[in-house]
């Protein structure tokens, strides 16, 4: 099953993730080159979105895999159930088998633990693996991701090669916190997601919550989009948006310019460190709302 | 139908739309775009059952595969309309002529000239000399080492000061990777290798096995100011700073003046002519005035997120002569202090008889700073060693 841009489109934004046609166009040259998908962008604009968007599309199970600094091949790939296998081995002792009879039987695949990256390349279907936060895992764990993503197939000593058996749509994120290898970031396709325009955002909060009355929404909007324009340390992300449309719309909130105070209170969701809340006073609040509204 | 997009229909059995697809590939290679043979080849292929009445389809499938980075993702708009809407790639080569191959763009637009201080590098090129130089550091030169730095002309003797800073970031950073290595063995057990082992002895765990986390290295970020004041130290400091590059397996240098300049790409560089001729576009304003705080938030703005991680110790070089506000340097130091693990302040002149850190900004960031020691010379900085080796 290949899907065109427009299929993709559409069913981009059947599931509720408002796509452009680069980002379509990503996702058919995905399925044509097996290639990974790499998104950049800052922080909350809505990158894991895009993956969790797109298991949607292809009606597919979303895997996915967290990177750390530490991350090893034992949390990434595959572990033995070694409480299982010493159980196994107590078990078997009284019998009167051969050791390498024995060695087979506690490395069987039932005794296999699957981590994301063997289970992505194991299923029968193909599944969304997401790799997320990729910069924040170790080189050495870069540079064998990289071999996994070009041959599909990963070897277990105990067992053998496990070769895929249907090519996972792979998409991967980085934020930033380290560079890439020049190796990882040729072998992926790239799409650089930026802050939303206005109506882009728009649409975001209108697909979003469907229930927003479209005043409120466009007035949500436009004073994310002013206050982005501050001096601040974490600009709001998409996801902010839509947390402080939702907490407005539960607050009973009808209109930014009636109540600045509980509107001041409930910056928290758009504001995460205590230096950028106290640059946008009360006052700020209200000439933002003002103008917002 | 225009033109250009003309040439791409398959009629010549595609000949003419590959070659025209290796110009376009070779115009982004010379913009610096990163662009393999498997991309041409997959591009070829985008390129060939692209709709091709239409170019916008094409830029997208282009940019999603021959885009590497956000630089390149904001740049390759500008390519692709020179190449495809222009007759010819020799227009969109010269988008960057001039500018250099670097990924960093805040190099490729500094405009100079070569600065004065850059001048006393050139010819300069000190291999470490066999095997007597891996025994000791400081002491086998000590006559030398006493020297105040800024007596120091001949250029010999800078060859040898060369030398023995590369010798001492080489130990200090085989210091540290020893200290890790011994404390970390035997804190894990590989249950993996446990039970293979166990087998042989009917599943009882006889013999244990440990995993020796491999140790990482310290990564040391130096941030150099090279203005007016600093200007008797700084062709030192860029020496130590380039010793410190190439043994420091993690190490980042940026130099300030007025601004903040990223020179680690530069310094690596080992044609010397060509690292001389990217140090000169970058000196312009180079021993000019000191904008110690802003330069500290241009940091803490574009570089801090990727350059520092968990292991990452600071070392700022600077006689805290700041004409900015001390407020300012106070602020960035304290957001720089959240995320850098330890902040090192050099100071030349602390070696001066009878100076105390008065200079506003010095006092501005001294809270902020975990060590903050003198560096007019080898012995002062070898005295570093130790406690680098702690952190």
């Amino acid at each position: 099953m290949t899907l065109d841009r427009e299929a993709v489109l559409k069913r981009l934004g059947a599931v509720g993730y408002v796509a452009d046609p680069q980002l379509a166009t990503a996702v058919v040259l995905m399925q044509q080159l097996a290639r990974p998908l790499l998104i950049e962008g800052e922080a909350g604009v809505g990158k894991t979105e895009v993956a969790k968007a797109l298991a949607a599309v292809f009606e597919t199970p979303l895997i996915r895999l967290q990177c750390y600094e530490g991350l090893d091949a034992n949390a990434a790939v595959y572990e033995w159930d070694y409480q299982r296998q010493l159980l196994a081995i107590k078990i078997w002792e009284s019998e009167k088998r051969s050791a390498e009879e024995k060695e087979r039987h506690i490395f069987d695949e039932d005794f296999l633990l699957k981590r994301p990256l063997l289970k992505a390349i194991s299923m029968e279907k193909p599944p969304v693996l997401l790799v997320d936060e990729i910069d924040r895992a170790d080189e050495e764990f870069e540079a064998y991701l990289l071999e996994v993503l070009s041959d599909f197939q990963i070897s277990i000593p105990e067992l053998g090669t496990v070769t895929a058996t249907a090519i996972p749509y792979v998409v991967l994120t980085s934020n930033g916190t380290r560079e890439l290898s020049d190796a990882l970031r040729r072998r992926c396709l790239y799409h650089y997601v930026d802050l939303p325009s206005e109506a882009k955002e728009l649409r975001i909060v209108a697909a979003r919550l469907p229930d927003i009355e479209s005043a409120l929404a466009a007035q949500v909007v436009r004073f994310v989009q002013a206050l982005r324009k501050e001096d601040l340390r974490k600009k709001p992300g998409v996801a902010e948006t839509l947390d402080w449309a939702a907490a407005l719309m539960g607050l009973g909130v009808k209109d930014l310019r009636d109540e600045p105070e509980a509107l001041h209170e409930s910056l928290m969701c758009l504001l995460k460190t205590q230096e950028d809340q106290a640059a946008v006073p009360i006052e700020v609040v209200e000439r933002l709302a003002g103008k917002a509204g | 139908m225009t033109g250009a997009v003309a040439i791409l229909t398959p009629q010549d059995g595609g000949r003419m739309l590959a070659r025209r697809f290796v110009g376009f590939v070779r115009a982004l290679r010379d913009n610096g775009f990163p662009v393999g043979l498997r991309e041409t080849i997959d591009g070829l292929r985008v390129a060939r059952q692209a709709e091709l009445d239409h170019r916008e389809p094409l830029r997208w499938a282009l940019r999603s595969l021959l885009c590497a980075s956000r630089t390149d993702w904001q740049r390759f708009d500008e390519v692709f309309d020179l190449y495809w809407r222009g007759h010819g790639q020799l227009r969109a080569a010269q988008i960057s002529a001039g500018g250099s191959r670097s990924r960093t763009p805040e190099i490729t637009d500094a405009e100079g000239h070569t600065g004065p201080m850059l001048g006393a590098d050139r010819g300069e090129d000190a291999e470490a000399e066999g095997g007597e130089g891996r025994r000791g550091g400081a002491s086998s030169a000590e006559s030398l080492a006493a020297t105040d730095l800024r007596h120091i002309i001949d250029a010999d003797e800078l060859a040898r000061i060369n030398d023995l800073t590369e010798r001492l970031a080489a130990r200090m950073k085989y210091r540290l990777t020893r200290r890790e290595r011994q404390r970390r063995r035997g804190r894990r057990l590989d249950l993996r290798r446990v039970i293979h082992r166990s087998i042989r002895f009917g599943g009882t765990p006889m013999q244990l096995a440990y995993r020796v986390r491999w140790p990482k290295p310290l990564r040391l970020v130096v941030i150099l100011d090279a203005s007016g004041s600093m200007s008797l130290y700084s062709t030192f400091f860029v020496r130590f700073i380039r010793g410190v590059l190439d043994n420091f397996r993690e190490a980042e240098a940026f130099v300030f003046h007025t601004r903040l300049i990223h020179i680690s790409a530069a310094l690596r560089e080992r044609d010397t002519e060509k690292a001389l001729e990217r140090m000169a576009l970058m000196a312009a304003g180079w021993a000019g005035g000191t904008r110690i705080g802003d330069s500290l938030a241009a940091f803490n703005r574009n570089y801090a997120a990727s350059v520092i991680n968990s292991r990452t110790a600071v070392m700022i070089v600077s006689d805290g002569y700041d004409t900015g506000a001390p407020e300012t340097l106070s602020a960035e130091m304290a957001r720089l202090k959240r995320r850098a693990k330890r902040i090192i302040w050099l100071n030349p002149m602390i070696g001066w008889r009878d100076y105390a850190p008065v200079a506003q900004g010095m006092a501005a960031a001294l809270p902020h700073v975990d060590l903050f020691a003198s560096a007019h010379n080898l012995e002062s900085l070898a005295a570093l060693e130790p406690y680098l080796a702690k952190l």
